[in-house]
């Protein structure tokens, strides 16, 4: 299964990754050989098997609705590449085509 | 319908949930606290931590989805109950994993409905309408971009406080067809969710937010549908339920006239759905540029999390905590009370705390109209002056009925002056009565006057029994004339009763 240089150029802008066309190349490649290898799986016969949503038999894990311990705020901001005051600081945001609330 | 065209509606409603912590982590839920001070490493989305389900939250959205008539994860081919969270991934700076857990193809509810008030006038009477719930899913919420207004493009400040918090999400069908629908969509959702503890509901403070799908269908006899549909619109930044109203009263009007413009182009299936954002003081609806493709979220299962099988055991334990919904209640308030569909929708709009004080009130009276009655002249505008709510109020539900009990027999503007002094001085109602100088009836004796004013008015009393009515205000009037300052209403009573056995 072969990926467009298009499919994959679509792919990095949605993960806000910028490519050289030669990196795009490199991609297409990688990620093809990747498709195939899970493709494989396709060669099995799974009729009558049930679908599965989880790898693990396990459901209904909850925990109580409990406060717990925070991180403080300079222990939250302490990788933060750019910190402003108590806030993390990021490059402003004027794409308007992103969507305000999801 | 004045508009020459029929305007389409479906909300996307977000609600946060009354939880003291986040959904997937133990940080606090809570509004207004310092900046980044309730993180931890899992709603940092930092490596290696672990989402571990809020069993409060999903109760409480488990809640919210029966008030809605939702079922309950029935889906084809899984078991019975089996829902299961999904990975939303998109890239923006309140979002630090670069994904929200939601659910996508196996929410936890889904398929039902809300019962809205579509009387033209919602105050006076009850209208039912069916509004259909597509699905009511639970999700984590994101953090909050504050964003520099000076101007220079300087650089986006991030709070993550909130995010990972619960959200509720409810999706309603297009079943809505007016600004004044939505607004009775939202009022009862609030209401209901409020009522049950799910939450606040305050849009100002955006535990409640709503995205409204707009479209207009404009009849033409040549389609094959009988009219044509305008592209959807869907109208972010709504912040009070008036600017919903007006936003959809300004983009329905503004796709009809695009449509006059393009009768051709301006359709449905000819353009994908776009975003718009409501600028209040502007009145009006940004339309944002129209994508070329649908957003593309490439949701897959979220494997930190396992699936949750909802049981009936789960199921029943929730419901027992639900109490009455508001729809419920106002059916019960006309039939065991008699009230009218007006009273009864003023009493289960004020909460449940209202009611049950009218039913106290009510119960010890003997009289739910009369409680009703009396609550509405006194206790409400009380309220209203004093800013209490009902549970703060210094008249008690049983001191309150004892009040009415012993003022039957006043008239209104000295029932009012003895509340006053019941409220201020905290004084019994006998002393107030006397503070207010008004003076014991003597009902035995009213009586014996009226009995004397049907003997002496024998033509009123024939005119009266020959039907005319009014022929008994003379009767009235001449036992008035005979006890200046007499309760008229008890005045009333007395000569109805005598009368009765002439
Ligand atoms: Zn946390």
């Amino acid at each position: 299964m072969s990926l467009t240089l298009d499919e994959v150029r679509k792919v990095a802008k949605l993960a806000r990754l910028e490519m050289s066309d030669a990196d795009l190349a490199t991609m297409q490649k990688q990620l093809s050989a990747i498709l195939d290898y899970v493709d494989q799986l396709g060669q099995l016969n799974t009729d009558g098997v049930e679908p599965l949503a989880h790898p693990l038999p396990v459901a209904n894990v909850f925990r109580e609705d409990v406060i717990g311990t925070c991180l403080t705020p300079d222990e939250a901001l302490a990788n933060a590449p750019n910190r402003l005051a108590d806030f993390f600081g990021v490059p402003a945001v004027f794409d308007t085509d992103e969507p305000v609330s999801h | 319908m004045a508009e020459p065209y029929k305007i389409v509606i479906g909300l996307e409603v977000h609600v946060q949930l009354l939880t003291k912590t986040k959904l997937f982590c133990s940080c606090p839920n809570k509004f207004g606290l310092p900046p980044n001070s309730a993180v931890c490493p899992v709603c940092l989305g930092l490596p290696g931590s672990l989402p571990v389900m809020n069993r409060q939250a999903f109760d409480l959205a488990l809640k919210a989805a029966l008030a809605l008539n939702c079922q309950i994860a029935s889906h084809a081919d899984q078991k019975p109950g089996f829902t299961k969270w999904d990975r939303k991934n998109y890239y923006y700076p309140d979002l630090p994993k670069n994904y929200q857990i939601s659910q996508y193809d196996l929410p936890f509810s889904h398929d039902g409905f809300l019962d809205i008030n579509v009387h033209p006038d919602p105050k006076k009477g009850y209208t039912a309408k069916k509004v259909g719930i597509i699905r009511a899913h639970l999700e984590e919420d994101a953090g909050k971009n504050i964003h520099d207004e000076s101007g220079r493009g300087g650089d986006t400040r991030v709070d993550l406080n909130r995010t990972g918090t619960p959200l509720l999400e409810i999706v309603s069908h297009p079943d809505m067809n007016s600004p004044e629908e939505a607004i009775a969509y939202l009022e009862e959702i609030r209401l209901m969710l409020r009522e049950l503890g799910v939450s606040d509901c305050e849009m100002q403070e955006g535990s409640l937010r709503c995205d409204a799908n707009v479209n207009v269908h404009i009849p033409k006899a040549d389609e094959p549908k009988g009219y044509a549909a305008t592209p959807l619109v869907e109208i972010k930044n709504l912040n009070s339920f008036r600017s919903v109203g007006r936003a959809i009263t300004y983009e329905a009007k503004r796709q009809y006239e695009q449509f006059q413009k393009d009768p051709v182009g301006y359709r449905i299936d000819k353009l994908l759905k776009t975003t718009a954002g409501w600028d209040d003081p502007r009145g009006r609806t940004e339309v944002q540029r129209h994508k070329e493709e649908a957003a593309d979220y490439r949701y897959f299962p979220e494997p930190d999390l396992v699936p949750v099988i909802v049981t009936k055991e789960q199921l029943d334990a929730v419901k027992a905590t639900m109490g009455e919904l508001p729809q419920a209640q106002r059916q019960r308030l006309q039939t065991q009370y008699g009230l009218s569909p007006s009273d009864a929708e003023v009493f289960v709009a004020k909460g449940r705390k209202t009611v049950a004080y009218l039913e106290e009130v009510a119960k010890i009276v003997g009289d739910g109209k009369a409680a009703a009655n009396r609550i509405s002249d006194l206790v409400f505008p009380a309220l209203n002056e004093r800013k209490e709510e009902i549970d703060e109020f210094p008249v008690t539900a049983a001191a309150y009925a004892d009040f009415v009990k012993q003022t039957g027999s006043l008239n209104k503007q000295d029932r009012v002056d003895v509340f006053k002094i019941v409220l201020e001085k905290g004084v019994s109602v006998e002393d107030a009565k006397t503070a207010a100088g008004i003076k014991a009836v003597d009902e035995s004796a009213l009586r014996e006057s009226a009995k004397a004013a049907i003997a002496a008015n024998a033509k009123a009393v024939a005119d009266f029994k020959a039907g005319k009515d009014s022929a008994k205000m003379a009767i009235v009037g001449f036992v008035m004339k005979n006890n200046k300052g007499a309760p008229n209403d008890v005045v009333r009573k007395l000569v109805d009763e005598e009368l009765a056995k002439v």
